[in-house]
């Protein structure tokens, strides 16, 4: 017996969502031709697109009683067709994700994932054909109302359509895992459903959705309301005929479906692991799709979801993508805006590997004079060259107008001359990680420039206090923390000693804010906040695998964090030599707490810690590497590796609130996932903790008050 | 070196016309939005003219500000998805504004300067009501150049009614009367919608589509108009019976020389013989056809006997009444405004001179037997504006079974 919806009381649902913003279903007849009518229904919350329409369980059960009106009038003869579309600019955004972390219990999250195939059904069943009219943003249940239809166009300028779910540790579950497959292929629709949220929620564009077969039309914006419903009354008049290449036939059902599935997997578990839970449903229910009726594959993802809904890895990430989303733009500790000094001209000390990537980002998004420096012009020039390139290739492909690009590198200029540095508002630093030279540095600089101008040092773990220290104005220093690749890594640490000025501060987050970065701020202590906790990682990696446990297994231990990459890897990417001097500095700052090795010392001489093969694809340990630590006598359990590591991320983290390096523990999670790829489904590191018992272990207590965990765990 | 051309009149479409304010259709939809569809609806149907030969587009607005501002014909050519390359201007005479965007490009074209382009008009009298944002200079009154009325449309109108005493207000009645009736007529067999564009319009019930015009009122009577107030005077003539109302609307319609068309693959609905504008007293604003109109014939070498079909715009029934009693035509002569006018289906000023010429394209295609038409209408402040074109279809032989 498949799940009645109609038998099922949702009253219990509404109850819960009282201050739910309504998003309406609204119908006006349509005149098409020959005298027939389209009911055309429009979805709108009555508040403006930057607060798109949701679908809570009120909006649900309104848009359900529309439809259930329509099928009487369908039924009565006078309407032909039924379409839905949105307000301005958006169709919907799905279910509103604070109102699925508020569910108390699994019983309600089976509920919600029945009202959601309850009302979205039911376009389906409306007795005349239907159209979703893709006017604007459609994401997850906003795409699953459109893919219920019969029919679907899209707006040529539609921003953004995807099922994201994925990304927040849910299932496309109110059809979306079983429609999608079946409407556009099952490769296809690992794109969308799997593919897509894992790359850092990468969404379609209206040409990719046509293209992929989602929707049958693309019309343009200008006409858009007009041309859909021209097109919609050629399909009921049957002028228009809609072809469908993409969906799946008898052999691709046969043949290509499970192999795609299974590829699909392998690539899930080399880029994620196993720990995350969702995608792994998601392919579970998009393999069953491949058969059975759709009543099964609805009924199949009301258990998905609610299962996934009463875990603890939506809560993680739901708290995760609320930290992203909110907390990230609203720093905590961040000085009135007001106070920032303008920047209309940067200077960069330094012209290496950090320093010209940083310069190249802060020419592009500020727009402002850079002039660049280094020991001798071989090595200004060699700065100079990679950012002009990096704005060729930038204008090469498209992204910015040859305009743009002679603009930008009109901007750039190298020198050896600091006195060029004379008019500069914001100085920068990215010189050899010693403590004498960057003071040296920034005292050579501070000559040429004016008392306010701004004084920022990338350093990653030496003290910006003490950089400072010889300054006649160490008031306006402060470190300005990038992550490699600059590009890409969304987050900058922004270091606060004791004499930063607020004026200083507030310049230092504006101006990342105007880099497009993430900027949470710390105190001026070792590694900050980042890297003092990779240092935990690596410390009891390295300390393991010293005492003689094979790297192999350390790697294992470790994977149940569901991190980007194992120890190994880490170690591989940010180089051996940097990871002994991490292990180095936090064991000379804190002695008790960190280890440092001399086998990764060895390790870095020896240069090589993996065997790669041409493409640099890993193929295993290189084996010289592995003499080289081969001799410990105490090898560990994975098991004891693992708490060992819980427990000294926990005692760390906690001494970190204590001492106020971030304002709270929401902070810490901020840096971890932006800064080092931490997981949504861990909430960074602190719910983690709490839910593996680490916190309680450590400190007796819990990070998080109640702490962020599953509803029946 | 360019050489004159013969000028025609390729294609004309227009958005439904809505009733101006809060309760209209349009309330929630842009000016500028409304003749950008015009002008997608009419490329749409003539495909197979080169977008980026389109040689200007110029769009007419009484008011020139808010969504009607910014060089209207620059700005809807962006936002209608012509290439940048087109350029494109905004242009005002009031009520006759799309009527001389039109008039203007032909020149260019017959000029030999243009081979394509686009003429329209648009107003939001929603948005814009009448008079909004003017700031006339204080000399019109202090040195007595106009009168008072010479502001207000409707005083004008009854201005005219003082002037030509036997033009009464039942005659105005009447004729408003016919033209709902025609205009109902019209719709009933479908002539009207051929040239409209369908616009999706925001409500607070959700998104609808505007497909026909708003204001219509087929169910008049000559009791309900003889019952309705006279704003404009105590006593007076004029009501908003006998008048066209306050709309929002858009118009837009391609022109080009006779040879591009050839070259293009592009229908000829009408070829364009002369055209005049002419001033008036501003305070009797209504009677400004007739001067227009007799040197627009002059230019034409043609006399009113040789016109078989008259569009002229209802802004006032006694103001097309003054022009038909001027030569001498009965108030419910078939040659004029077969399909109604704006008494019926509304009024959006610098949009409705392109409507007019729609309608007789679309009566020329019908009518084989008769070959010569006009487009006439009167201009606030004293003015008047009329188009005299010849119609491609035209064949003695029709000409002599009619
Ligand atoms: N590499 C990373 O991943 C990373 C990440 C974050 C922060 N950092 C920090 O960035 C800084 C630079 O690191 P890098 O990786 O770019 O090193 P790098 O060796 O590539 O660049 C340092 C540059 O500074 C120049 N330099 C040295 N002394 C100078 C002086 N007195 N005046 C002008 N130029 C001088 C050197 O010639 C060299 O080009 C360090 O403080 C490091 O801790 C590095």
């Amino acid at each position: 017996m498949m799940t009645d919806y109609t038998k099922i009381d949702f009253s219990e649902l509404e109850t819960l969502s009282d201050d739910e913003v309504v998003t309406h279903s609204y119908v006006r007849d349509i005149p098409i031709s020959e005298g027939r009518t389209l009911a055309l229904i429009t979805l709108d919350n009555g508040r403006d697109h930057t607060r798109p329409n949701t679908l809570g369980p009120k909006s649900l059960l309104e848009y359900a009683a529309t439809l259930d009106g329509l099928r009487e009038r369908a039924a009565a003869g006078e309407i032909h067709a039924v379409a839905v579309t949105g307000k301005p600019f958006i169709l919907a955004a799905g279910a509103d994700l604070s109102k699925v972390a508020e569910i108390p219990s699994r019983e309600i999250a089976l509920r919600m994932g029945q009202l959601g195939h309850h009302a979205l059904g039911k376009l389906s069943e409306v007795g005349v054909p239907s159209f979703a009219f893709i006017n604007g943003l459609a994401l997850g249940g906003g795409l699953e109302i459109a893919l219920n239809a019969d029919y679907r166009t899209v707006d040529a300028s539609t921003p953004a359509v995807a099922l994201p779910e994925v990304f927040l540790g849910l299932i496309p579950g109110w059809g979306g895992a079983y429609l999608l497959p079946n409407l556009i292929g099952i490769e296809n629709a690992l794109k969308v459903v799997i593919e897509n949220p894992l790359k850092q929620n990468r969404t379609l564009k209206a040409g990719d959705v046509l293209e992929l077969g989602i929707a049958d039309a693309l019309f343009p914006s200008v006409n858009y309301l007009e041309d859909s419903i021209r097109w919609a009354d050629g399909v009921v008049s049957g002028r228009v005929k809609v072809k469908r290449p993409n969906e799946p036939g008898k052999v691709e059902r046969l043949v290509k479906w499970d192999a795609a599935i299974g590829i699909a997997r392998k690539m899930l578990q080399s880029r994620i692991g196993s720990v995350p839970k969702s995608p792994y449903a998601a392919l579970d229910l998009l393999k069953a799709a491949k058969s059975g009726t759709k009543a099964e594959g609805f009924e199949r993802e009301d258990e998905v979801l609610a299962d996934l809904i009463a875990g603890d890895q939506l809560q993680a990430s739901v708290y995760a993508f609320n930290l992203v989303q909110k907390r990230a733009k609203k720093p905590a500790g961040a000085p009135d805006k007001a106070l920032a000094k303008p920047v209309t001209k940067v200077g960069v000390l330094g012209a290496g590997y950090m320093a010209s990537q940083f310069a190249l980002l802060f020419v592009r998004r500020l727009q402002v004079p850079v002039v660049i420096t280094d020991l001798d012009q071989a090595r200004v020039d060699k700065g100079v060259a990679y950012i002009t390139g990096e704005i060729d290739t930038l204008r090469d492909k498209g992204r910015i107008s040859p305009d743009e690009a002679n603009r930008l590198k009109a901007l750039v200029h190298g020198t050896t001359d600091k006195s060029e540095f004379a008019d500069c508002d914001w100085v920068i630093e990215a010189v050899f990680e010693e403590l004498e030279i960057k003071q040296q540095v920034f005292a050579e600089v501070e000559q040429f420039i004016s008392p306010e101008a701004v004084l920022a040092t990338n350093t990653s773990s030496l003290s910006v206090e003490q950089i400072g220290a010889k300054l006649q104005h160490p008031e306006r220093v402060v470190g300005f923390h990038f992550f490699t690749p600059v590009a890409v890594m969304p987050l900058i640490e922004v270091v606060k000693t004791s004499s930063t000025d607020d004026a200083t501060l507030s310049t230092a987050m504006v101006t990342a804010a105007k880099l497009k970065k993430n900027a949470v701020i710390t105190a001026d202590t070792p590694g900050f906040v980042v890297n003092r906790l990779l240092a935990v990682l690596l410390g009891e990696a390295m300390r393991a695998v010293d005492e003689g446990t094979p790297f192999e297994t350390v790697d294992e231990a470790m994977a149940p964090l569901g991190l980007p990459m194992a120890p190994s890897h880490l170690l591989d990417l940010v180089g051996l030599k940097v990871g002994a001097h991490v292990l180095d500095t936090h064991h000379a700052a804190f002695p008790d707490r960190f280890y440092r090795s001399e086998n990764l010392h060895r390790l870095a001489d020896y240069g090589k810690l993996l065997e790669k093969d041409d493409k640099g694809k890993v193929k295993g340990f290189d084996k010289g590497a592995m003499k080289i630590v081969s001799g410990g006598t105490n090898p560990s359990s994975p098991d004891e590796i693992l708490t060992r590591l819980q427990d000294g991320l926990a005692r760390e983290t906690k001494l970190m609130l204590d001492d106020g390096v971030v304002s709270a523990a929401e902070d810490i999670d901020l840096c971890m996932i932006l800064g080092a790829g931490f997981p949504f489904q861990m909430g960074g590191l602190t719910p983690y903790l709490d839910r593996v018992g680490a916190s309680e272990r450590v400190f007796g207590d819990t990070f998080h008050h109640p702490p962020i965990r599953g509803v029946d765990a | 070196m360019a050489e004159r051309a013969d000028v025609v009149f390729v294609d004309g479409v227009r958005t439904p016309f809505g009733k101006a304010g809060e309760k209209g259709m349009y309330w929630n939809t842009r000016a500028d939005d409304l003749v950008v569809k015009a002008i997608v609806g009419l490329l749409e149907r003539n495909p197979s003219a080169p977008k980026e030969q389109i040689d200007d587009v110029a769009i007419a607005a009484t008011t020139q500000a808010g969504d009607q501002g910014l060089t209207i014909g620059r700005t809807a050519a962006i936002l209608a998805g012509l290439p940048k390359s087109v350029p494109g201007f905004a242009i005002d005479r009031m009520c006759a504004g799309a009527m001389t965007s039109v008039a203007m490009l032909a020149g260019s074209i017959g000029y030999g300067q243009y081979r394509l382009a686009i003429g329209g008009g648009v107003e939001h009298m929603g948005h814009h009501p009448m008079g909004s944002g003017v700031d006339p200079n204080p000399r019109f009154v202090a040195e007595r150049m106009v009168s008072e009325d010479a502001l207000v449309m409707g005083a004008t109108a009854e201005r005219i009614h003082d002037r030509f005493p036997h033009l009464t207000k039942e005659r105005a009645d009447r004729y408003a009367l016919g033209s709902q009736r025609k205009t109902a007529a019209a719709y009933e067999a479908g002539k009207i919608q051929q040239d409209l564009v369908p616009v999706a319009i925001r409500t607070a019930e959700g998104w609808g589509l505007a497909t026909r015009d708003e204001v219509m009122r087929p169910e008049t009577t000559m009791e309900g108009l003889a019952g309705l107030k006279t704003p404009f005077r105590p006593h007076g003539r004029v009501t908003a019976g006998n008048a066209s109302g306050l709309n929002d609307g858009a118009t837009a319609a391609l022109l080009a020389s006779a040879d591009a068309a050839k070259e293009f693959g592009l229908n000829v609905k009408m070829k364009l013989v002369s055209y005049a504008f002419a001033g008036v007293d501003p305070e009797i604003m209504g009677i400004g056809p007739v001067p227009a109109t007799e040197k627009a014939l002059r230019l034409a070498g043609l006399k009113m006997d040789d016109i078989g079909l008259i569009e002229v715009n209802e802004a006032f029934a006694v103001q097309v009444l003054s022009l038909l009693d001027h030569y001498g035509i009965d108030d419910d002569d078939p040659r004029v405004n077969p399909w109604g006018g704006a008494i019926a289906v509304g009024h959006p000023l610098a949009s409705s001179g392109v409507r007019l010429m729609n309608q007789l394209a679309s009566q020329f295609a019908e009518r084989p037997d008769v070959r010569y038409g006009i487009t006439t209408m009167c201009v606030g402040l004293g003015q008047g504006g009329t188009m005299i074109w010849e119609n491609p279809n035209y064949s003695r032989k029709a000409a002599k079974k009619a």
